[in-house]
């Protein structure tokens, strides 16, 4: 199978031949285990591989769309319909776990992907808040950084977007009702809020990153558990051969994150 | 019934500065493109420009039409960034109202159903709320069932639109609209939030025409939603219009990077009929 051949060729296979980018992978899939019968909705290539690879794997009754207005069972045939209007409505109903991008994240998880500087006259416009305030108060919303670095994971963002957690708890409860962040996955590790103050907590660090790569590339103090931090989980063969068989041939996820 | 029919130029001829306007569509997909080039070829200015944005918004405010903007994102999908708007932003030459996209559906909603506002969950505790200080809460009269709380929400206000501009595949001369594709956007809520709305579509046919090869439940507009109906094949070119006809990628590749006075020299300094001539004549240039 050609396929295979060019999949591998175009990963940068490591030591161990699992790249960076299929820890990725593994750890975004596994912000869908347990969630049951509601919408993935990965944004970005890397989060829809990891979504995908969750339903034909361990979360098999997942709903996915094609990234349109159709739900598509796992051979790509519709199985439903679900237009812009439907997929708002769908958000508010909560069953439904996001993950979206992140241009800044704080320390309790609020995001920004609107714009870099003062609101008022930004000294960077990005795309607005789209619909991450109403995913944080109505269904859980994890996030995805494909490049972690001080500039991303800051203090405090610009335009919170994506509530945090110190942010729905100022709100009160139509705030934190529904709020919860399952996880944030960068290409560094995982990270997760399960804190007393729900401050960032370093959950997991991919193979061949140390705490130290984390810290120097992280703009705020990042909770590390005094008992150690466990590597991102090894994929099993079989996951492996999906990923780069069938889920993602072409090597996308080595355009997102090298090594 | 009467006939709607008219020219782009006869639609906008009855839009005036200072209006808010609704735009159809989403992101860089089905906009009415041809309705804003006919805009932008009269003086109308200062709109307040209620959109989920795209190239829509991005002309408009390369030419300076926009005084306010109300949106969610302004995107052109395979591009992330809309570069014209960007520079609006950036130059601080564009007021905003920076709103969630679900509490934009509801401000359109409210509108289309005559209520002052509609209380949504969305935008408590995010920025939205600081950055939208007219913003207002509201607090239910009920109890919660199982908290016990009287929970306070985001009053979305009405969007309420002076007119509305969408593109359609399909429509009669009544201005019964219809779309083919996967998604009708908001296109409808657009038309009934609007005191007058303007559609144009690939193609006008005989009502019959409609439902012949269609199910009726792709009949998104309704007569009495609208005020005019444009034909304008190709009209929401360079953004998507499926099925008729996909996004014009390369074209919009050109559009996000070249300048915005030669753009607008090259493709927008006569009619329709020269745009597509011109866009004909650039993609000749580089096959």
């Amino acid at each position: 199978m050609s396929a295979t051949l060019d999949g591998v060729t175009m990963s940068e296979v490591t030591v161990g031949g699992v790249t960076r980018a299929e820890y990725c992978v593994i750890a975004c899939a596994e912000a869908w285990r347990g969630d049951g019968e509601v919408l993935a909705s990965p944004m970005g290539p890397i989060p829809s591989t990891g979504a995908r690879l969750a339903r034909r794997t361990f979360s098999p009754e997942l709903l996915l769309t094609d990234g349109e207005a159709l739900l598509v069972g796992p051979d790509g045939a519709p199985e439903g319909w679900l237009p812009y209007r439907q997929h708002l409505a769908l958000v508010t109903g909560g069953r439904r776990h996001v993950m979206m991008g992140a241009s800044q994240i704080d320390r309790f998880g609020n995001q920004n992907i609107s714009c870099v500087g003062d609101w008022e006259q930004p000294t960077r416009q990005l795309l607005g808040v789209r619909g991450g305030p109403v995913n944080t108060v109505n269904n859980p919303v994890s996030y995805w950084v494909p490049r972690h670095s001080a500039r991303v994971f800051v203090e405090k963002v610009d335009m919170i977007g994506g509530v945090g957690y110190d942010s729905a708890a100022a709100a009160g409860p139509t705030a934190t009702r529904f709020h919860r962040i399952p996880r944030v996955v960068s290409n560094l590790g995982v990270f997760d809020f399960a804190t007393e103050d729900h401050a960032m907590r370093l959950a997991s660090l991919h193979p061949g990153v140390t705490v130290e790569d984390v810290v120097a590339a992280t703009g705020f103090e990042l909770v590390i558990p005094d008992d150690g931090v466990p590597y991102t989980r090894e994929p099993s063969p079989a996951e492996l051969e999906l990923i780069r068989e069938d889920l993602d041939p072409k090597g996308l996820r080595d355009r997102e994150v090298r090594g | 019934m009467g006939d709607k029919t008219m020219t782009a130029d006869e639609a906008v001829s009855r839009l005036e500065s200072g209006m808010t306007l609704g735009i159809g569509g989403w992101g860089s997909r089905r906009k009415p493109m041809a309705l804003v080039r006919a805009l932008l070829r009269t003086a109308i200015t200062d709109l307040t420009v209620v959109s989920y944005g795209g190239p829509d918004v991005g002309m408009l405010a390369a030419a300076g039409r926009i005084r306010k903007l109300v949106a969610p994102f302004a995107t052109l999908d395979s591009i992330p960034l809309e570069p014209h708007y960007r520079t609006a932003r950036e130059s601080g030459s564009l007021e905003l109202m920076e709103i969630d996209e679900a509490m934009f559906m509801w401000g359109l909603r409210a509108s289309a159903n005559r209520l002052p506002f509609l209380p949504v969950r969305a935008g408590i505790g995010s920025d939205v709320m600081r950055v939208n200080p007219g913003l207002r809460t509201v607090t239910s009269p009920y109890e919660d069932e199982s908290t016990g709380v009287r929970e306070t929400f985001v009053a979305m206000p009405a969007l309420r639109l002076d007119a509305a501009l969408v593109h359609l595949n399909r429509a009669d001369h009544a201005g019964n609209g219809q779309y083919l594709g996967p998604d009708p956007y908001f296109d409808d809520l657009f038309c009934e939030a609007a005191r007058t709305a303007y559609v144009s579509c690939e193609r006008i046919v005989d009502t019959a025409e409609l439902t012949k090869a269609a199910p009726p439940q792709t009949l998104l507009v309704k007569r009495l939603n609208v005020s005019g109906v444009v034909e304008a094949p190709g009209g929401a070119h360079f953004t998507s219009c499926v099925p008729d006809h996909d996004r014009d990628e390369g074209f919009q590749r050109l559009y996000a990077s070249m300048p915005w006075p030669e753009f607008a020299g090259r493709f927008l300094a006569g009619d329709e009929q020269a745009y597509r001539t011109a866009v004909r004549a650039w993609h000749e240039e580089q096959s």
